[in-house]
C-alpha cells in the first residue's frame, strides 16, 4: 500500500501533464511514467507477467513507436493549446469532471468483497496459471488476436506504403542531370562547398569563405538557414579581427598564425594570389 | 490491500485519458490518451483479478495490450498517410465531412 | 285500413301475373343464328376506317360505311321475317357468343336477345341509319374529313344495335356507353367550332349523369336478383321487395333522362344541334335519343310491380312534351326547333311507357269485377302494355317522320349554304321542291293529320292519357296543339311567305343521293300508320310486354280523334294568323313577352342548371380547393418545413470535429453510468 500512495500521486500529476504540456514529445515521456507506474502497480498486485510486458510493450515498444512517429511528423500548429472549437474545453472539462466524480464516487460507494488473494492462483506460477487459461479457455480469443495482429501488420504496411509516381532515378540518371544543368546553365558539376572553410569555426553553421573573403551560401544547409542560426560572415571577421588585435597586444601571436588577418581583406587577397 | 483505492485511482486516470482526447489536437497526444485510458482500464481488471482471486483479469488485461499494440500500430499509420497527404496531424483539419 | 291495403296489393300482385311476360328465350338457328353479324358488320366498318386513319381509307369509306349498315338492314329483314314465321309464343331467341365476365358469383355472357321489341328497333336502327349514311354521302361530299364521319356513324351504329340487342342490362350498358361516345365525337365533329366543342362536352357531362343511373340500377339488379339478364330478372321480378324495384325503376327512368333528354336531364339536346345535320337525324332524333324508351319498355319487368316508378315517368313524360313544345315556339334556328320537337315527342313516349301506375287500380278493378260481371271484363284492364305499345308506335313513326324531317332540315339548309336561322329562309317551296314535298309529309305526320302515321300513333298515346287521368290528357292534348302551332310556324317560315334570303344565296336542290333517301322516308311517314291500324304492332309486341287489352274510354275513340284534330287546327291556324299572315322581321324582335323569352331561353334549364348545380358546385371546389391548399398542403407543407428547420439547427450539431462528437459520445456514457448507479444503488 505504501508504493501505492507513494506511486499514485506522481502518476496523476504525469497524468496532468500529458493534458497541459505544450509538446508532444514531452506528453510521451509524461506517459512513459504512467505506464511505469502502473507496471510497478501491476507486480505490486501479483501480476509479475503483466509488470514484464507492460514494461517491454508498452513502454518499450510503443512509445517507441510513439516517439518515432512523432519524429517523422515533427513539430507543427496542432501543438498549440489554443482552443478553436468554442466551448470544447470548457464542456469537455465540465463533462469529464462529471464522469470522473461520478465514477470515483461509484467506486466508493460499491461494497467490494473480501479480497481473495491471488497466492492459490499463482501457487504454479503466474506465467504458467496465465498460459493455461490462454491455452484452454481463452485459446479462441488468443488465435482471434494472433490473426488481428498480423492483420494489423499488414494494414500498417499498405497504409505507410507510397505509391511511386514516376519511374525510380538511378546513380546514371543523377550523373546524366548533373551534366545537363552544367550544360545549360553552367552550374558546378563538383560536390558543395564544406562549411567552416578558412572561417573561424569548421562547424557546419559556418558559412566556407570564398577567396575574396564573401562567404559561400551553398556550404551551409539550407535547413540551418531557414531556422537563422547561421553565423554570418562580416559579423565573423569583426570576431576574427577583435580577437587577432587582443592577440597582438598581448604578443603571443606568431605571425602565420591561423586566423591572423590584418587587414582581413587583403590578407584575404593575398591568399587568392 | 484494500482495493477501492486502485480502482479510484483507474478511475482518475481514464477521466484524464477522456479529457485529453477532448481537449488535445494533435492526433498523437490524442492517441496517447486513448492508451491512458486503455492503461487504467487495464489497472482496474488486475486490480478485480486479485479480488476475484484468478487470473482471468489478468488475461483480459493482456488482451487489451495486444489489442492497443494492434490498434497503435494501424492508427499511427493512419496519422502518418493523413500527415502526408494534409501536412498536418491536427484532428480538427480532418473535419470535412460535415453540414 | 291496413288490411284493405295490403289485401289489395296481393291482389294486385296476383293480378299481374298473367299480364307481365317471363322472357324465356330459346336458341337461335337457321337465319337468326346469323344475328351477331347484323352488330359485328359496322362494328367492323368502324374498326378498319378508324384505324386505318382517314386519309388512307378516303377514297372508299363512305362506300364501306354505307354497305355495312345496308347489308345489317338485310340480315335484320331477314332476321324480321324469319321471326315473322315463328309462333307468336315462340318469338323470343337468343343466341349466346361468349362469356364475357366471369369473376366469382358473378357471370356475364355476352348474349342477344331477339325478340319483337328488338325486332323493330333493329329496323328502325338499320334501316333509318342506312338511309341517313346514304344521305351522308352527299351531305359530307366537301368534308375532307368524311371518312372519319362515317367511322363515327358506323361505331354508333355498331353500340345501339348492341344496346337493343343485348340480353343482360349490363350489355346494355355496353352499347349505352358506346352510343354515348358516338354522340359526343359526332357532336363535336366540327370542333375548330368552340360551340361546338363545347356543345359535345356538355352532351358528354349530362350523359354522364343518367349513366350513373344505368350503372347503379345495374349494379342494383344484380344485387337484387344475382344476374343482369333479362330472361333471370323477368323471371323473379314479382319476389322483390317492393322498394327495391321502385329504386330499380327510378335509376333507370333516370338513366332514359339523361339519354333521351327528358326533364330535368333535358338541356344538351338542344345544343347538341350543333353537329352535322345526319347526325342529329340519326342520333339526336331517330335513334339515340329513344334509347331511354326502349330502356323502360324492355324494364316492362320492372316498372309494373312500381307504381312510383310509374308516376316518374308519366310526370317526366308530361313535363317533356310541353317543355320541348314551348322552346319549340319559340326557336328561330330550325334544327333548335326540330330539337325541340324532339324532346316533346319523345316526352309523349315517355309518357306513354308510364301509364302502367294506373293500370294497377285498373287491375283491382278488374279482379272484383271478375266474378261479377264475367262479360264485362273487358271495362279495366292494365293500361300498362297498351302505353307501352303506344309508345312504340309513336316512337317507330317518329323515327320515320323526324328522320325526315332532319334530313329534310339539312336539305334546307344545304341548299341555303349552311344557314341555320329561319328568319333568313321564305318561299323555299319553289327553290327546293323535291325537299319541299318531303318535309311536308313529315310536317303532317308530326302535327298529327289524319291518316299520317303521327296521327295514329299519337291519337292511342292521349286516348290513353285520357284513360287514366283527365289532367295528363289535357296536357298531353295542349301539347298536340302547341306542335302543330310550332310546326306550322315553322313550315311557314321556311318555305312560305317573301323571300328573307342573305345575299349570294341561291337555293338549289340537293342531289339525288340525298333526296331518295328522303322520298324513302316521307313515304314511311305517311303509310307508318298502318302499323298501328289493325292493331298489327299491339299483336306483335305482345309476347314482350304482355297481353295488351283495350281500355274503356269515356267516349268513343271516333270522339277522342275528332277533339285532337280540332285541337291541331287550332294551332295550325293560330300559326296562320301569327306568322303566316304578317311580315317576318330578318332580325328577331326583341320586344316580347316573358313567354317568349323563357322560350328563348330554353325555358332557362340552362340557367337552372347553372345556378342549382354548377354555381354552388363552383363554390364548394373552391372551397375544396382553398381546404386543400390552406388545411391540406398546409399541414403537410407545415411538417415538412418544421422538420426542415428543426434539421437546419440540428445540422449544426454535425461540425465535422472528431472531438465535438467525441464530446457526445462521453455525455451519453456519463448518463450511462450514472443510470446504471442510479439503477444499482438504489
Amino acid at each position: 500500500m505504501v508504493t501505492f500512495w507513494l506511486l499514485a500521486p506522481v502518476m496523476v500529476a504525469a497524468a496532468l501533464g500529458i493534458l497541459f504540456a505544450r509538446k508532444a514529445v514531452h506528453a510521451a515521456l509524461l506517459l512513459a511514467v504512467v505506464m511505469i507506474g502502473l507496471a510497478i502497480l501491476y507486480a505490486v498486485q501479483d501480476a509479475p507477467f503483466l509488470f514484464a510486458v507492460q514494461i517491454i510493450v508498452y513502454t518499450g515498444a510503443i512509445l517507441m513507436l510513439f516517439l518515432f512517429v512523432l519524429m517523422l511528423v515533427g513539430v507543427d500548429a496542432s501543438d498549440s493549446v489554443v482552443e478553436t472549437i468554442k466551448g470544447q474545453r470548457l464542456a469537455a472539462t465540465i463533462v469529464g469532471l462529471l464522469f470522473g466524480a461520478v465514477l470515483v464516487l461509484g467506486v466508493a460507494q460499491v461494497t467490494i468483497g473480501a479480497t481473495v488473494g491471488l497466492d492459490v492462483a499463482n501457487a504454479d506460477g503466474n506465467v504458467q496459471g496465465l498460459a493455461q487459461l490462454l491455452f484452454s479457455n481463452y485459446v479462441f480469443a488468443f488465435e482471434a488476436t494472433s490473426a488481428l495482429l498480423i492483420t494489423a501488420a499488414i494494414g500498417a504496411m499498405v497504409l505507410a506504403h507510397r505509391e511511386r509516381l514516376t519511374p525510380k532515378q538511378t546513380q546514371a540518371d543523377l550523373a546524366a542531370q548533373r551534366m545537363r544543368d552544367y550544360v545549360d546553365h553552367g552550374k558546378h558539376l563538383g560536390p558543395l562547398p564544406s562549411p567552416g572553410v578558412f572561417a573561424r569555426h569548421n562547424a557546419v553553421d559556418t558559412p566556407a569563405l570564398l577567396p575574396d573573403g564573401t562567404p559561400a551560401e551553398t556550404s551551409v544547409s539550407r535547413l540551418l538557414v531557414a531556422r537563422g542560426t547561421v553565423r554570418s560572415a562580416p559579423a565573423l571577421a569583426d570576431d576574427i579581427d577583435e580577437l587577432t588585435r587582443s592577440m597582438r597586444e598581448e604578443g603571443s601571436v606568431r605571425p602565420g598564425a591561423p586566423g591572423e588577418s590584418v587587414p582581413p581583406a587583403e590578407d584575404e587577397n593575398d591568399e587568392v594570389k | 490491500m484494500d482495493p477501492t483505492p486502485f480502482l479510484a485511482l483507474s478511475a482518475i486516470l481514464f477521466t484524464i485519458g477522456c479529457i485529453g482526447v477532448l481537449t488535445r489536437r494533435n492526433a498523437i497526444v490524442v492517441f496517447m490518451c486513448v492508451e491512458l485510458m486503455l492503461n487504467a482500464s487495464n489497472l482496474a481488471l488486475v486490480t478485480f483479478s486479485r479480488v476475484h482471486g484468478n487470473l482471468d483479469g489478468q488475461v483480459g488485461a493482456f488482451f487489451v495490450m495486444v489489442v492497443a499494440a494492434a490498434e497503435v500500430v494501424v492508427g499511427l499509420a493512419i496519422i502518418m498517410t493523413i500527415f502526408r497527404t494534409r501536412r498536418s496531424a491536427s484532428v480538427d483539419d480532418a473535419s470535412l465531412l460535415k453540414y | 285500413m291496413s288490411v284493405t291495403s295490403s289485401a289489395l296489393i296481393l291482389l294486385s300482385e296476383e293480378a299481374h301475373e298473367g299480364t307481365v311476360p317471363v322472357i324465356d328465350p330459346t336458341a337461335a338457328d337457321g337465319v337468326l343464328s346469323l344475328l351477331w353479324l347484323i352488330i359485328a358488320l359496322p362494328a367492323l366498318g368502324a374498326a378498319v376506317i378508324l384505324v386505318a386513319g382517314g386519309t388512307r381509307t378516303r377514297a372508299w369509306a363512305h362506300l364501306l360505311g354505307c354497305a355495312t349498315v345496308l347489308a345489317s338492314f338485310v340480315i335484320s329483314l331477314l332476321a324480321f321475317f324469319a321471326l315473322l314465321g315463328r309462333d307468336a309464343d315462340d318469338r323470343s331467341v337468343s343466341q349466346f357468343l361468349y362469356t364475357w365476365v366471369d369473376a366469382g358469383g358473378f357471370t356475364a355472357d355476352m348474349s342477344l336477345l331477339y325478340d319483337p321489341l328488338s325486332a323493330v328497333f333493329l329496323l328502325l336502327i338499320t334501316g333509318v341509319g342506312g338511309l341517313i349514311h346514304v344521305y351522308s354521302v352527299g351531305y359530307m361530299a366537301h368534308d375532307e374529313r368524311r371518312a372519319r364521319f362515317f367511322g363515327y356513324l358506323n361505331l354508333f351504329v355498331a353500340a345501339m344495335l348492341l344496346l337493343v340487342l343485348a340480353d343482360n342490362y349490363l350489355g346494355v350498358f355496353l352499347g349505352w356507353e358506346g352510343v354515348g361516345l358516338a354522340s359526343y365525337l359526332l357532336i363535336g365533329f366540327w370542333q375548330h367550332k368552340p360551340s361546338a366543342a363545347v356543345a359535345a362536352k356538355k352532351a358528354f357531362v349530362v350523359n354522364r349523369v343518367g349513366d350513373i343511373g344505368m350503372a347503379l340500377g345495374t349494379m342494383l339488379a344484380f344485387a337484387t336478383f344475382g344476374t343482369t339478364a333479362f330472361a333471370g330478372i323477368s323471371a323473379v321480378a314479382g319476389e322483390a321487395e317492393q322498394a327495391t324495384l321502385t329504386a330499380l325503376g327510378l335509376l333507370f327512368l333516370l338513366a332514359a333522362c339523361g339519354k333521351s333528354a327528358q326533364v330535368p336531364l333535358q338541356s344538351w339536346l338542344l345544343d347538341a344541334m350543333e353537329g352535322p345535320t345526319p347526325v342529329s337525324a340519326l342520333i339526336h332524333a331517330a335513334t339515340m335519343v329513344t334509347a331511354g324508351v326502349y330502356l323502360v319498355v324492355r324494364s316492362n319487368f320492372i316498372y309494373d310491380y312500381t307504381e312510383v316508378a310509374q308516376t316518374a315517368v308519366v310526370i317526366v313524360g308530361v313535363v317533356t312534351l310541353l317543355w320541348g313544345a314551348i322552346i319549340g315556339c319559340a326557336k328561330d334556328d330550325i334544327k333548335k326547333v326540330l330539337a325541340g320537337s324532339t324532346m316533346s315527342q319523345i316526352g309523349y313516349m315517355m309518357l306513354a311507357a308510364g301509364f302502367g301506375p294506373f293500370g294497377y287500380a285498373f287491375a283491382i278493378f278488374h279482379l272484383l269485377a271478375h266474378g261479377f260481371f264475367k262479360a264485362n271484363m273487358f271495362l279495366a284492364v292494365g293500361l300498362g302494355p297498351a302505353g307501352y305499345v303506344a309508345g312504340l308506335a309513336h316512337l317507330y313513326a317518329h323515327g320515320f317522320f323526324k328522320a325526315g324531317l332532319f334530313l329534310g332540315a339539312g336539305s334546307v339548309m344545304h341548299a341555303m349554304n349552311d344557314q341555320v336561322d329561319m328568319r333568313h329562309y321564305g318561299a323555299l317551296q319553289k327553290a327546293v321542291p323535291v325537299t319541299f314535298l318531303t318535309f311536308s309529309m313529315g310536317y303532317l305526320a308530326i302535327i298529327g293529320f289524319p291518316g299520317f302515321s303521327g296521327f295514329w300513333s299519337k291519337d292511342r298515346i292521349i286516348e290513353a292519357a285520357f284513360g287514366e287521368n283527365l289532367v295528363i290528357g289535357l296536357a298531353a292534348l295542349v301539347g298536340a296543339g302547341i306542335t302543330a302551332f310550332y310546326m306550322t310556324r315553322l313550315m311557314l317560315m321556311t318555305f312560305f311567305g317573301k323571300k328573307r334570303w342573305e345575299e349570294g344565296v341561291h337555293p338549289h336542290e340537293s342531289p339525288k343521293i340525298m333526296t331518295v333517301p328522303l322520298i324513302v322516308l316521307a313515304a314511311l311517314s305517311v303509310f307508318g300508320g298502318l302499323l298501328v291500324l289493325g292493331d298489327w304492332i299491339v299483336d306483335w309486341l305482345d309476347p314482350v310486354v304482355g297481353v295488351t287489352q283495350h281500355h274503356e274510354l269515356a267516349f268513343s275513340p271516333i270522339v277522342y280523334s275528332l277533339i285532337i284534330t280540332v285541337v291541331v287546327a287550332v294551332g295550325v291556324a293560330i300559326a296562320w294568323l301569327t306568322v303566316g299572315k304578317s311580315e317576318v322581321p330578318r332580325v328577331a324582335p326583341t320586344n316580347v313577352s316573358f313567354v317568349t323569352r323563357a322560350a328563348r331561353a330554353d325555358l332557362y334549364g340552362d340557367a337552372l342548371n347553372e345556378e342549382l348545380l354548377m354555381r354552388p358546385g363552383d363554390r364548394f371546389v373552391t372551397g375544396l380547393i382553398a381546404f386543400d391548399d390552406r388545411g391540406v398542403d398546409g399541414a403537410v407543407d407545415g411538417t415538412g418545413a418544421a422538420f426542415a428547420g428543426m434539421s437546419a439547427r440540428f445540422r449544426r450539431l454535425q461540425t465535422g470535429y472528431v472531438r465535438s462528437y467525441a464530446l457526445s459520445v462521453l455525455g451519453g456514457s456519463l448518463l450511462v453510468v450514472v443510470a446504471l448507479l442510479a439503477v444499482n444503488l438504489t
